[in-house]
């Protein structure tokens, strides 16, 4: 048998009311994330990506449409994704390791086996000397860095991730995706990504949709066909060249002034 | 260290003018402008204090007792009060509108009546401290609860934490600092409210002594009283505000957990 999609969504529609007036958000969209599989999703600011994310989140409904985790298109979607917002939303209270253990602290695992599962990852990635450090005294990119492990470690297996590094500097940003990657390689996360950039969205994925201005429409779905792993290098290749300038002409069209 | 001679320093205009505010009393009494029986100078009501201080310390221990047992019933009803007020729409609109309207009742009614019904010891007193402590803990700390982040909400909720992990994890916690302000504020006024309790009826404390002594006209021991209970007040306030640097490190500019 084969095995069923990470993510299945099958003309998924979201209408908000507010008293008279009805505003739709998303419009019968379609999208697949393979297992280990790296999808982006690309489109003009305020295009219902937050909404399309929250659903599958399980913190909203959808007004209609199928979405499956799993395959499972019944079951509760809260708790099976790891769900990490454009801030990095840390508990400026707790210090690094214990913002990276939350998740585990929300499904009840022991207090001593969170922590040590926090502590290996923050070693394995580079973190270990921030580990008892207060979020306030880090970096942008620190926190985000933080905010990602947290994500990795409450589930490794699904990471929906909206413009993770949208508030960051370029340099910053680069250094990120790149350990991005490394995070995906070593846990074969399937992953699911917002993002306004296109050479991001070309340097991380496997697949890109693009996404209409709202209510919210898959314009076009792309394969990128760049080798893994893939390099900073590689966005200069003619073919990501290409690529870039076809999706930014297809996105400027779509962005209202 | 010198961040804390730079502490004291910002304390320097403060101190000059409240010297200059007693020399100027002190001045004022001893150049006979008015009758040291009803004004009594600076120096004089210190004095006082020290020969009294057997009988002043006795009352000010009971005062001390009620207050702090009244500021301590006073945070445990402020914070459930509080969590009922964050944890349901049903529960706020319910509660709220009665947590205003007892600000209203003047407790100097309602301190008599606790009187005739909890008799002259220790309960009526620790009662109206508590009465009038418990308001700015339980508005500070609501405020405090319902001013989480939403996207962090969402977050836990996208782990499927239960209302309760919220509260526990995210918004109690967070809701800490504007917990500490009502304290603080509370604090202030609590050995204020303990004496009061007395005032209406008892066998010791302040209050009891205050009265007293303005019965028999030593004015000068009335002024040693009150210094004592702005003291007590003062210590009560450094107090909670040790506490809370202690209790938030993280808010008070901590890079690290030590």
């Amino acid at each position: 048998m084969e095995e069923p999609p990470k993510l299945f969504v099958q003309g998924l529609t979201k209408v908000f009311r507010h008293g008279q007036q009805s505003v739709e958000a998303i419009a019968s969209l379609d999208l697949t994330v393979n297992m280990g599989e790296f999808v982006t999703v690309i489109g003009p600011s305020g295009s219902g990506k937050s909404t399309l994310f929250n659903i599958i989140a399980g913190i909203e409904q959808p007004t209609a449409g199928v979405v499956a985790i799993d395959g499972n298109p019944d079951a509760e979607r809260a708790g099976k994704v790891g769900y990490m917002l454009q801030q990095p939303l840390l508990l400026p209270w707790r210090p690094v390791e214990e913002n990276v253990m939350l998740g585990l602290v929300v499904r009840r695992v022991p207090h001593r086996h969170a922590l040590a599962q926090a502590r290996e990852l923050l070693k394995r990635f580079g973190l270990a000397e921030f580990a008892q450090h207060y979020p306030a005294t880090l970096s942008g990119g620190m926190r985000q860095r933080v905010a990602l492990l947290r994500t990795v470690l409450f589930n490794h297996s699904f990471l929906l991730l909206d413009e993770p590094f949208g508030a960051l500097d370029a340099l910053t940003r680069l250094s990120l995706q790149v350990w991005l990657l490394d995070l995906w390689q070593s846990f074969h996360s399937s992953v699911l990504f917002v993002t306004h950039d296109v050479r991001e969205a070309i340097l991380l994925s496997d697949r890109i949709y693009v996404l209409s201005a709202r209510p919210a429409r898959v314009l076009r779905v792309v394969d990128v066909e760049l080798p893994r792993p893939r390099r900073p290098e590689q966005l200069a290749l003619e073919q990501a060249v290409s690529l870039e300038q076809e999706l930014t002409t297809l996105l400027l069209k779509e962005q209202k002034l | 260290m010198t961040l804390t001679l730079r502490r004291l320093a910002g304390f320097g205009p403060a101190f000059v003018l409240a010297v200059a505010l007693l020399a100027f009393w002190e001045i004022y009494v001893e150049a006979g402008l008015i009758n040291p029986i009803y004004l009594p100078a600076p120096t004089a009501i210190v004095q006082a204090l020290f020969n009294n201080w057997d009988v002043i310390s006795v009352n000010t221990m009971q005062t001390l007792l009620e207050t702090v047992i009244g500021l301590v019933a006073a945070t445990v009803l402020g914070l459930v009060l509080a969590i009922m007020l964050g944890i349901s729409l049903w529960l706020r609109r319910a509660v709220y509108p009665l947590l205003i309207i007892s600000q209203t009742i003047p407790i100097i009614a309602l301190a008599p009546l606790l009187l005739l019904w909890m008799g002259y010891d220790l309960e009526p007193k620790v009662l109206v401290v508590a009465l009038y402590c418990f308001f700015p803990i339980a508005v500070a700390c609501a405020d405090g609860l319902s001013g989480a982040d939403p996207e962090l909400i969402k977050l836990m909720q996208s782990m499927k934490a239960t209302r309760w992990q919220i509260l526990w994890l995210v918004r109690l916690p967070g809701a800490m600092p504007s917990f500490f302000s009502g304290l603080r504020i509370a604090a202030t006024y609590s050995v204020t409210g303990a004496i009061f309790g007395e005032y209406v009826g008892g066998m010791q404390g302040l209050g009891i002594y205050m009265q007293s002594v303005f019965n028999s006209r030593v004015i000068v021991l009335l002024f040693a009283a009150i210094v004592v209970t702005a003291v007590l007040s003062l210590l009560l306030f450094g107090l909670v505000s040790l506490i809370e640097r202690i209790a938030l490190p993280w808010y008070h500019g901590a890079v690290a957990r030590t």
